[in-house]
């Protein structure tokens, strides 16, 4: 019974419908399943389903966004009993900005709605983020991955002092560093000393995954 | 010469292939492959491209000593006037002195950094400006912020003495697969700057749009269709894909810009559709 609830769970992230998937776990949660088993049985299948379909080219850019939303819709309705059995649905904290001089945001507007729908809380910084301001929200949190955006080449040496800031304050072994962009190659985030690249929105969710999986 | 039964009254078309941020174009820039450059200019111009897009924006550090290469090239190869296309004021300036003839200057916004210095250059050389509607914190997403930011560059430039009819507003078009009302936004602001500001033209990419859908073409071609039924009067687009052409050709006439439907007929007739 329990793990036919936990397949409707399951089906209902893959077709993105919010209302199923809070109403499902509810239910769930009522008929006693554990809060970490409807999560790791129920939603996170569905959301990994997502991201393999998206990457076969089955599924296309809103099917992504709304069955992440569906997952973060379930998570919320998941929260207090998670939190009450003391553990915490989180796969880390990310901490997301456009380096200083670059108001581009699209694309990371685009990852930081798919960071939420994969679990992770993430804080924005917002557009044309100073290296001073990184470094300060960095010294004062807890986040495991910084991800900086640049659009144009002219920009790009932003992200380059932004990594050398990190580096000075002392702050660069509390933090792993992610870098994308339109301009922005593997090499060039190689050169600046920056722990990965993703060419796009999606592999940035992965990237970040294996970030915090090596720790 | 202009090819001129190619070329389309009404709307003003901006060739878009000689752009770094293809691979193509990268290697045959990197390679020194003038041959390549030179083709992509001739076939852009011979389906009727009114600008030649030069973009150089992906080399890091060696924009301009590029920018300038592919400028000369060009120019040897066609009699068009360019689209000189960065987002440095620095690099614009640098090789702004190189043109055969007014040029299109891709881009300016409202960011002081982008403006101040441009404005007084494309006086000298009477060129023509494209001017996206952002500010220095923001890019403009609703059509409110996006009829504003175009009236903001508008008096500027007009201020600065630039004629109102040189002036290209881009109200900037976003994916809407990540945003569902964000193209809607752009129409609107299209036909709301056209209404408001007469003189002025509006200009637009058209692969954004798409981003995340399959079938992109389809959307970008329908994308074009709306836009033009709307006022839009400049495209920065490749030429060379008939099927675009097509529809763009369709569209000018359905928006009534094709007096007795004869640019239609004639293009029709040379096999200009696919």
């Amino acid at each position: 019974m329990g793990e036919e609830l936990l397949k409707k769970l399951t089906i209902s992230i893959i077709d993105g419908d919010d209302k199923d998937a809070v109403s499902y776990s509810r239910e769930a949660v009522d008929k006693g399943i554990a809060p970490r088993i409807i999560l790791e049985d129920g939603l996170m299948p569905g959301i990994r389903k997502v991201g393999e379909m998206f990457s076969k080219g089955e599924y296309f850019l809103p099917e992504l966004l709304i069955s992440g939303m569906a997952m973060q819709a379930a998570v919320a309705e998941l929260e207090p009993f998670l939190n009450a059995g003391g553990m915490k649905f989180l796969t880390g904290k990310y901490l997301i900005g456009t380096v200083k001089g670059d108001i581009h945001d699209i694309g990371k507007n685009i990852v930081i709605m798919l960071l939420k729908g994969n679990g992770w809380d993430v804080t924005d910084l917002g557009v044309d983020v100073s290296p001073e301001k990184i470094c300060a929200t960095i010294a004062e949190g807890d986040y495991d991955v910084f991800g900086m955006s640049a659009l144009l080449t002219v920009t790009l040496p932003a992200a380059d002092e932004t990594v050398k800031a990190i580096v000075k304050a002392g702050l660069r072994d509390k933090i792993k560093i992610m870098v994308g962009g339109a301009p922005v190659t593997q090499d060039f985030a190689d050169r600046i000393g920056a722990d990965g690249y993703a060419k796009d929105a999606f592999e940035a969710v992965n990237k970040a995954f294996n970030l915090i999986e090596k720790q | 010469m202009k090819n001129s039964e190619e070329r389309l009254s009404n709307m003003v078309i901006i060739g878009e292939k000689i752009n770094s941020s293809r691979k193509q174009i990268a290697e045959a820039v990197i390679t020194g492959n003038r041959m390549y450059i030179q083709n992509e200019a001739r076939a852009q111009r011979d389906a009727g491209a009114d600008y030649i897009d030069v973009n150089a924006a992906a080399f890091e550090g060696k924009e301009t000593e590029y920018l300038k290469w592919i400028i000369e090239a060009v120019q040897e190869a066609v009699d068009l006037p360019l689209c000189i296309d960065s987002p440095d004021p620095e690099v614009i300036k640098k090789v702004v002195s190189l043109v055969n003839k007014p040029p299109m200057i891709n881009s300016i916004t409202l960011e002081p950094s982008r403006l101040d210095g441009i404005l007084p250059i494309a006086l000298e050389h009477g060129a023509s400006i494209i001017g996206l509607c952002q500010t220095d914190s923001r890019l403009s997403r609703t059509t409110a912020e996006k009829v504003e930011a175009a009236g903001g560059l508008i008096d500027k430039a007009t201020s600065a003495g630039i004629g109102i009819n040189t002036l290209y507003i881009d109200p900037l078009v976003f994916p809407v697969g990540a945003d569902s009302d964000s193209a809607r936004a752009t129409l609107d602001a299209i036909e709301e700057i056209m209404r408001r500001f007469q003189g002025v033209h509006t200009v637009c990419g058209l692969t954004n749009v798409s981003y995340g859908l399959p079938n992109r073409r389809l959307v970008n071609r329908t994308f074009l269709a709306e836009a033009v039924a709307l006022g839009l009067d400049a495209a920065i687009l490749d030429p060379t894909d008939k099927k675009l052409l097509g529809v763009l050709r369709a569209a000018l006439m359905l928006a009534g810009k094709d007096r007795f439907c004869m640019d239609y007929i004639k293009a029709f007739r040379k096999g200009l559709f696919e």
